[in-house]
């Protein structure tokens, strides 16, 4: 009957070649104990760090062209899920990452430094597109456009690009895993400290 | 209690709510203030300028060639149908006539990318009624189209090849083969997009009567593209005013009388089968011939107003240009198809739910950087 | 329906109308702005003209004058023209709505407050439409400076 023959240790599936219980990336050792247990052997920092950034979850948060980039990107072709953004939210609790698709105007920075605002932390922002990063083609004579949307939240990563290609946007959202990666939760220093007054 | 007393005891009162900037089924940021009795909607009022960027002020300082690139970004699915528009109007200015193979090129590109926002449209469509599906088989072939264009023009959605006085560069010799390719392959996908949503029943429900707009209607408020044709009013610009070689080819337009979504749906499924068909006519036979007049390198349109209208995927698309004989243009007006389209959302959402309002709002395909330029 | 033809019944339904058509494609007729409402309807009920689809409203600044430009249309007859209307009051403009005759109107003529700054009497709610409702100054003016924002090339 299955019961008996149910594995239940990793030393068990490791002698029959299945090494698939535990993904490769995983931060640690696992050390088969006795009676059914598995001891971890790990830091604290980094099997939270992996956690977070397999699983990041954005908000759909697309103005302009740059959302129909951002689209294809989790469409068929290019699929950013297999990365761990499985899938996008449509609130702003929900949500841990924000990717800025579009340019950032005088009247949709209040509306954005709030959704920001209404995040849990940890919480991290992409730029995506030359709008986000600098005003991109509207900078010189436009009356209306804020010049980059650094100067509403505070920013992780930069894609540049008008628009940037798929490619290359999921190079700039596993740069900022690789960023995650490398975070302390003793030292964490919160990026929206100190951002209004001109850090 | 009887359903009457129940009815008079009850006090209910209208509230605001707010479909606010950002919104999974806005389809970029509009932002509508609904005045509802329950489910009831009274009152849609639309609150625009989010994405407002001041493209009009903008042209005023750019040279003519330069302000080709900003109409790319105003409504980013029908690109090179917006980059056209201005260059038949400076071409219309400065008197000049381009060759036969222009021409050809220009109506076949034109074509595919009514093509590529047609599928994105219908892929969102059945997203925002609940089919998620039809996002990724849309998107799938629209990645074909965008390949085609990356290899002659070099970039996928904002691309900057028809320049006043023809092209920038000559096609590429894959071009013709690979367009082939993608039209042979679609007209086996488009009867399966059909089988996905136009015979449903829950989709067919949720759009038959829902949305009704008159003829005369459609005609006061400037109604334009799918939403007038829809209703009745044939208003396709490529036969009342044709340009480019628009009237070297036979094709039907789509037209449907009874004014509601479930019309709307059917004159785009319409327009893609005519689409492909105007390929076919022109694909086979590019004629030869110049690539690009010759312009000076500072082009000066003479003093005078001029008007050139074109036929993007969303309606009719007009550029007016005032020039006083320099360098710059002195006022640049685009006239775009959704900002009419817009007004009509008031007057005919009285009364429905919220969910009518949003298969609505799909039928009308809007592009939101388009109506705030 | 020719130009000359279209001159002549529209000369006949007021005075001070100015033709041209130089510099343009279409016939351009400049209206008067006291008369600009009874034109307009008239334009849209006399069966010959029948001009019943405004495609374009177009606000304008010419220098010293403000003033919009309606390209209109008959979807029965098949004829176009060029309708302008100005004021020299730059402090104050002030034009007839013609909202009640093209719906279409409504909104295009919301557009032209919000950029230019000239009311129209009779609308139904004049607001601002694509700028936030504070904004200080009408920016597609000739005049317009924003050393703050806009930075010139």
């Amino acid at each position: 009957m299955g019961v008996d023959n149910k594995k239940r240790y990793v030393s068990q599936l490791e002698a029959e070649g299945l090494n698939e219980v535990v993904p490769d990336d995983f931060p640690g050792k696992i050390i088969p104990g006795g009676n059914g247990g598995n001891i971890v052997v790990t830091t604290l920092d980094s099997v939270i760090n992996w956690g977070r950034k397999n699983s990041l979850w954005s908000l759909y948060f697309g103005t302009s062209c740059c959302a129909i980039e951002m689209m294809q990107t989790g469409a068929a072709r290019n699929d950013y899920s297999r990365f761990g953004f499985e899938v996008a939210r449509a609130s702003a609790r929900q949500a841990d990452l924000i990717i800025i698709a579009g340019t950032i105007v005088n009247k949709m920075a209040p509306v954005l430094r709030r959704l920001y605002d209404q995040m849990a932390e940890p919480r991290y922002v992409i730029a995506m597109g030359a709008c986000a990063i600098s005003g991109g083609p509207f900078y010189y004579n436009s009356y209306s456009v804020v010049k980059g949307a650094d100067h509403v939240i505070p920013v992780d990563v930069y894609v540049p690009g008008c628009p940037p290609r798929p490619e290359a946007l999921l190079e700039g959202m596993i740069m900022l895993q690789k960023k995650i990666e490398t975070e302390n939760m003793s030292k964490k220093v919160n990026p929206i400290d100190g951002f209004d007054e001109g850090k | 209690m009887t359903d009457q007393k129940v009815k008079t005891k009850m006090k209910t009162e209208e509230y605001f709510v707010n479909m606010g900037p950002q919104h999974p089924a806005a389809h970029g940021v509009l932002r509508l203030l609904l005045t509802i009795d329950g489910e009831i909607i009274k009152n849609v009022e639309p609150d625009l300028g989010y994405i407002h960027r001041s493209i009009e002020k903008m042209c005023e300082r750019d040279s003519y060639q330069q302000i080709v690139h900003l109409t790319d970004r105003m409504d980013y699915l029908s690109s090179h149908i917006n980059n056209e528009a201005v260059c038949l109007t400076v071409e219309k200015g400065l008197e000049i006539e381009v060759s036969d193979r222009v021409k050809v090129i220009r109506t076949i590109i034109g074509e595919l990318t009514r093509l590529a926002s047609h599928q994105l449209w219908w892929g969102v469509m059945g997203m925002d009624l609940g089919a998620l599906t039809t996002y990724f088989y849309a998107f799938r072939d629209r990645e074909l189209i965008n390949d085609i264009f990356e290899e002659t023009c070099g970039a996928r959605l904002t691309m900057n090849y028809f320049v006043p006085g023809g092209l920038m560069y000559d096609i590429h010799p894959n071009f013709v083969k690979r367009t082939k390719e993608f039209i042979a392959h679609f007209k086996t996908k488009l009867p399966e997009y059909d089988r996905l949503l136009t015979g449903n029943v829950i989709f067919e429900k949720r759009t038959k009567g829902v949305g009704m707009l008159t003829k005369e209607d459609a005609i006061a408020f400037g109604a334009t593209g799918p939403v007038a044709r829809g209703s009745g009013f044939a208003s396709d610009i490529r036969k009342k005013d044709p340009y480019s070689a628009y009237d070297k080819v036979d094709f039907k337009e789509a037209l449907f009388t009874e004014g509601d979504s479930y019309a709307r749906y059917k004159v785009r499924i319409m327009e893609m089968w005519e689409s492909m068909s105007i390929i076919d006519q022109l694909i086979d036979n590019i004629p030869e011939g110049n690539i690009k007049e010759p312009t000076k390198a500072v082009i000066k349109l003479p003093k005078g107003e001029f008007y050139q209208r074109v036929e993007t995927a969303r309606g009719e698309l007009g550029v007016y240009i005032n020039s006083t004989g320099t360098k710059n243009p002195y006022r640049v007006k685009f006239r775009s198809p959704g900002f009419s389209n817009l007004s009509v959302l008031n007057h005919i959402s009285k009364g429905v739910k919220i969910a009518d309002l949003v298969a609505t709002m799909a039928s009308f395909d809007f592009v939101i950087p388009d109506i705030d330029r | 329906m020719k130009n000359e033809d279209l001159q002549n019944i529209i000369n006949g339904l007021a005075e001070n109308l100015a033709f041209s058509e130089e510099g343009s494609e279409f016939l351009n007729v400049t209206i008067p702005k006291e008369a600009l409402h009874n034109v307009c309807s008239q334009l849209k009920s006399n069966s010959d003209l029948d001009f019943d689809y405004a495609y374009c409203i177009t606000g304008m600044d010419w220098g010293e004058e403000l003033g919009v430009i309606y390209h209109l249309e008959s979807t029965k007859l098949k004829h176009k023209i060029v309708v302008k209307v100005m004021t020299d009051d730059r402090e104050n403009p002030t034009l007839d709505s013609v909202w009640d005759i093209w719906r279409t109107a409504e909104f295009h003529e919301l557009e032209v407050y919000d950029f230019f700054g000239v009311k129209f009497n009779n609308h139904p709610g004049l607001r601002r439409l694509f700028l936030t409702p504070d904004w200080d100054g009408w920016p597609l003016r000739k005049d317009y400076v924003d050393e703050a924002n806009m930075i010139v090339k």
